[in-house]
């Protein structure tokens, strides 16, 4: 075990950034010409990067599984991104932002990275409005803010419940700029099956192509990683179906440590599970938390009555509701953090108040808004503020305008209409704190090899606040990313093209070959998915809201069984040869068999409660996360070591010095 | 449930491709559309099949990935919605359904139902952008005020999700739609208006030369499109196109 130096530059919090920019190495144009970086993942951060740093002149590929880039699962994040401009006036700044990310996350994340994002989120608002993404508005013209979980004043820009959508397409638009001018070449429809290195320093990757299967080799001066989170380890999740670690994954294996991977984001408000061939989660944006209102009944019987079906949500009368989150944290109510809000819900579904067919859902309540709302807007038109069918148009009306899209998801989903009856919703998987771990210039262990976005620890400690997400994916991409990459790039001006004729290369690519005709012609007797789904079941019973020792224990059992069993007994359809779903999604699948074994073991060794790891054995009295700081105050770096169980860790010790170090509370 | 599926199944662009008949058994109408194919493709596994080749991603609406061309309609016979989003308790016991994938000369077959939609993304890199540096200074965003209901407009077009509905369902197989919903989107903010009349000038080009065909205003691609993109958008780049043909 050794102590890792995440580089952090010194001086004073607020002038750590500056002095750093002032003090690196700059690249002149000419030069920026001779260099090449291969960016994994197009998403906020990838995509961002990759026009930034083509726009600096690097000339760079750029890889993405989908179809187009514009498909990067960043496109579905709903409610916002958070800045803080105090343009309300209710109090903010960026130590305020930068305070409440550290206290979200549990006191577990860095603070000098922390502080740098929050500087810099208000340039993403500024720049994003450059390119044309339409923020909603208020009718004086200027952007418009809402709130979101976790703080206490108003700092989320956003558009409808589309933001990701829109903050995606602004960065589309800044890539297909580049694109044009011949300085990203854009690889759709391919992924990523190998990093390469060259003596100590990443130097390329192998792809395959996913329409012809064709395996390629392509050298840089430098690789970043941006392919996102591995929630799908739960198979259920609020992911995309291709959302995948793989990349990452490889990354570890070739000597990028992994830091706290069992730091995973359960978001309180998705849909809940309905049948047995449900493929995926459909989260509710937890912006509909400024507006809805959270309860079971209080009664154990109208509970049971609502899930047979006896009793209808709308039969329940206010008094005999239990808005367990306002009933529980006054201070914040509904709008407690994600972690805290999913622990509760859980908590009174297992006590036997959980409503839907299962048992396994709570409403979300929108009653109440829809009456406030239409009872303001009859004042200002000056109409009649004691008809309720007026009034219920006229809220129904603002709450359209505000989440009109996810309300129509909701009904096509649940074929329910949630303006008259509230919503049912559950926690699932949605976000992953942890991943590569990366020193303050975003710069694995491995020298060239970058990790931004989700697919680094970055951040968000133990539990990610609300609209923080797609701050950090642009904020390393745009602005972060491409004065650190520099910096590391300026010792490689003389170096010239990389071959990809070393053995190096050829090493790898007949690894990968290898490994995808061992799944080709497995013939087993169970779909790719059949493991997953055991997968799945695992991750959700012992890795989940909640884990204890005994639980972690079993999980890296099973998990090693199912691997095993996996690799013995799935079926591979098709040729390696042609466009296969598949194979890519085996592939895939045997990357995850082996992360969640690490994922497992982290847990395990992290004897204490913190954010979204919520240890059974560890906690207050209150039933809050109980932390160690004594012990636990550190990132969990671990390196492969040939099997996953077999892990080696390495930590880096948090240090607090801007910040008191308190129990969280939001009571 | 029980339901046949009459399915198009082409082994590559090169092979000749024709619709396979199933028949399927203990739908659930809960689930999704996709996920009835996902238990399709399970048992054709099983049965050491090859399983069918179809484009999805997010399964919520928004990536634009899935596509199909369902009883002759892009994503199905529901409005306002993706192939993602529409489920099984809209079809009845016994039905049949055809599904076929998006068809156009633009669109080439790659696999299936699978489609090739790289015109869309040639066209974007066309000229629908601003060039603004991302790496540069912009100045505050509230300095830049812009009336409510320009940009509630500007975003009501930026919500197109690229899917190709509009191209599908067209008779002419034309993506005005598509590509009048990002003229219009920068068209209509202060920021985009500078660079207006070539970007229109510049998309327009491209789409001619992708092999999309023209408009003759049967309004299919407004009625089909997921996100309800409207047809002003379309006569907003005829204006914005004829200006800069003027003005050239």
């Amino acid at each position: 075990m050794s102590e890792l130096n995440a580089k952090i530059p010194v001086g004073p919090l607020a002038e750590k950034w500056t002095t750093y920019k002032n003090s690196i190495n700059l690249i002149s144009p000419a030069n920026k010409r001779s260099l090449d970086v291969i960016v994994v993942g197009t998403g906020l951060a990838g995509g961002s990067a990759a026009a930034t740093l083509a726009e600096l002149g690097y000339n760079v590929k750029a890889f993405c599984f989908q179809d187009s880039p514009r498909r990067a699962h960043s496109v579905a994040a709903q409610g916002g991104i958070n800045a803080a401009k105090n343009y309300t006036g209710d109090g903010d700044s960026v130590y305020r932002l930068f305070y409440d990310t550290i206290k979200g996350g549990d006191y577990r994340s860095r603070e000098a990275n922390v502080y740098r994002l929050a500087e810099v989120s208000s340039n993403i608002i500024d720049q994003c409005v450059a390119q044309g993404v339409p923020f909603a508005r208020e009718y004086g013209g200027l952007l418009a803010n809402r709130s979101f979980g976790g703080v206490q004043v108003s700092r989320t820009f956003y558009a409808k419940g589309q933001t990701g959508q829109q903050l995606l397409l602004g960065v589309y638009s800044a890539l297909n700029r580049q694109i044009a001018r011949g300085k990203i070449e854009m690889f759709n429809r391919h992924e990523m099956l190998d990093v390469v290195l060259l003596g100590d320093k990443a130097r390329g990757i192998i792809s395959r192509n996913l329409v012809s299967g064709a395996i390629d080799r392509h050298s840089a001066h430098a690789v970043v990683i941006a392919s996102g989170g591995y929630g799908n380890l739960f198979y259920l999740s609020t992911y995309a179906m291709g959302c995948n670690a793989s990349a990452a994954w490889k990354a570890h294996k070739r000597g990028a440590f992994l830091a706290n991977p069992c730091f995973n984001q359960i978001h309180p408000t998705a849909i809940p599970v309905g049948g047995p061939n449900q493929s995926k989660l459909t989260l509710m944006s937890e912006s509909l938390r400024n507006d809805g209102r959270i309860w079971v009944p209080k009664d154990q019987e109208d509970a049971k009555a609502l899930r047979e079906g006896v009793k209808q949500p709308n039969d329940i009368a206010d008094a005999d509701r239990d808005y367990y989150l306002e009933r529980q944290y006054p201070a914040f109510g509904n709008l407690v953090p994600r972690d805290v809000a999913s622990r509760a819900a859980k908590e009174r579904c297992d006590a036997g108040y959980g409503v839907n067919v299962t048992g396994q859902a709570v409403f979300l309540d929108f009653h109440s808004a829809i009456y406030r709302f239409g009872k303001e807007q009859a004042r200002i038109k000056g109409l009649d503020t004691d008809d309720d069918r007026l009034i219920t148009r006229l809220g129904e009306e603002v709450i359209k305008g505000k989440y009109g899209n996810l309300f129509q998801m909701y009904q096509k989903i649940i074929d329910q209409d949630p303006y008259k009856t509230p919503m049912m919703i559950y926690p699932t998987t949605h976000y992953t704190m942890g991943g590569l771990w990366v020193d303050y210039n975003l710069m694995t262990t491995v020298p060239g090899l970058f990790a931004i976005g989700e697919a680094n620890f970055s951040d968000h400690g133990a539990n990610r606040l609300g609209a923080s997400a797609l701050m950090q994916g642009l904020a390393d991409g745009y602005f972060i990313l491409p004065y650190t990459i520099g910096d590391y790039l300026s010792q490689d001006i003389g170096t010239g093209k990389i071959p990809t004729t070393t053995i190096e290369f050829e090493e790898a690519e007949l690894q990968v070959t290898e490994r995808i005709h061992r799944l080709i012609n497995n013939k087993g007797s169970h779909p790719v998915d059949y493991f997953h789904k055991k997968l799945g079941t695992i991750m959700w019973q012992y890795c989940g809201i909640n884990r204890n020792k005994k639980g972690l224990e079993t999980a890296m059992e099973e998990i090693k069984s199912v691997r095993l069993a996996f690799w013995e007994n799935a079926i591979v359809p098709g040729t390696a040869e042609e466009f296969n779903e598949e194979l890519a999604k085996a592939g895939r699948l045997a990357d995850f068999l082996e992360l969640a074994e690490l994922y497992a073991k982290d847990a395990l060794f992290r004897e204490e409660s913190c954010g979204a790891h919520m240890r059974e054995e560890f906690r207050t009295t209150d039933g809050e996360a109980l932390r160690n700081d004594t012990d636990f105050a550190h990132v969990a770096a671990w390196e492969y070591k040939g099997e996953p169980r077999n892990a080696l860790l390495h930590k880096e010790k948090l240090v607090y010095e801007n910040i008191e170090v308190k129990q969280r509370s939001y009571r | 449930m029980k339901l046949t599926l009459k399915i198009w199944r082409q082994k590559s662009p090169e092979h000749k491709g024709k619709l396979i008949e199933y028949r399927i058994n203990d739908v659930n109408p809960n689930d999704s559309f996709l996920e009835m194919l996902d238990t399709l493709n399970y048992d054709l596994i099983l049965k050491g099949e090859n399983p069918v080749s179809f484009d999805h991603d997010c399964r919520e609406g928004i990536c634009g990935m899935c596509s199909l061309f369902i009883n002759g309609r892009p994503h199905g016979p529901d409005r306002g919605i993706a192939t993602c989003q529409l489920h099984m308790r809209r079809f009845n016991y016994g039905d049949t359904i055809y599904i076929e994938p998006f068809r156009a000369k633009a669109f080439p077959v790659i696999k299936d139902l699978v489609v090739d939609r790289s015109a869309f993304d040639r066209i974007q890199q066309a000229g629908g952008y601003i060039s603004v540096n991302t790496s540069g200074n912009p100045q505050d965003a509230n300095t830049l005020p812009i009336e409510k209901s320009v940009s509630d407009n500007a975003f009501d077009a930026a919500t197109c999700i690229g899917c190709g509905a509009c191209v599908a369902t067209c008779k002419n197989a034309s993506a005005m739609l598509f590509v009048a919903a990002k003229v219009s989107q920068f068209a209509l903010l202060p920021q985009g208006k500078i660079e207006a009349g070539e970007r229109v000038a510049h998309m327009v080009k491209q789409m001619d030369a992708e092999g999309f065909g023209n408009c003759t205003n049967t309004g299919a691609c407004e009625v089909e499109c997921p996100k309800e993109i409207s047809l002003e958008n379309i006569a907003r780049m005829n204006r914005e196109y004829l200006k800069a043909s003027l003005s050239r």
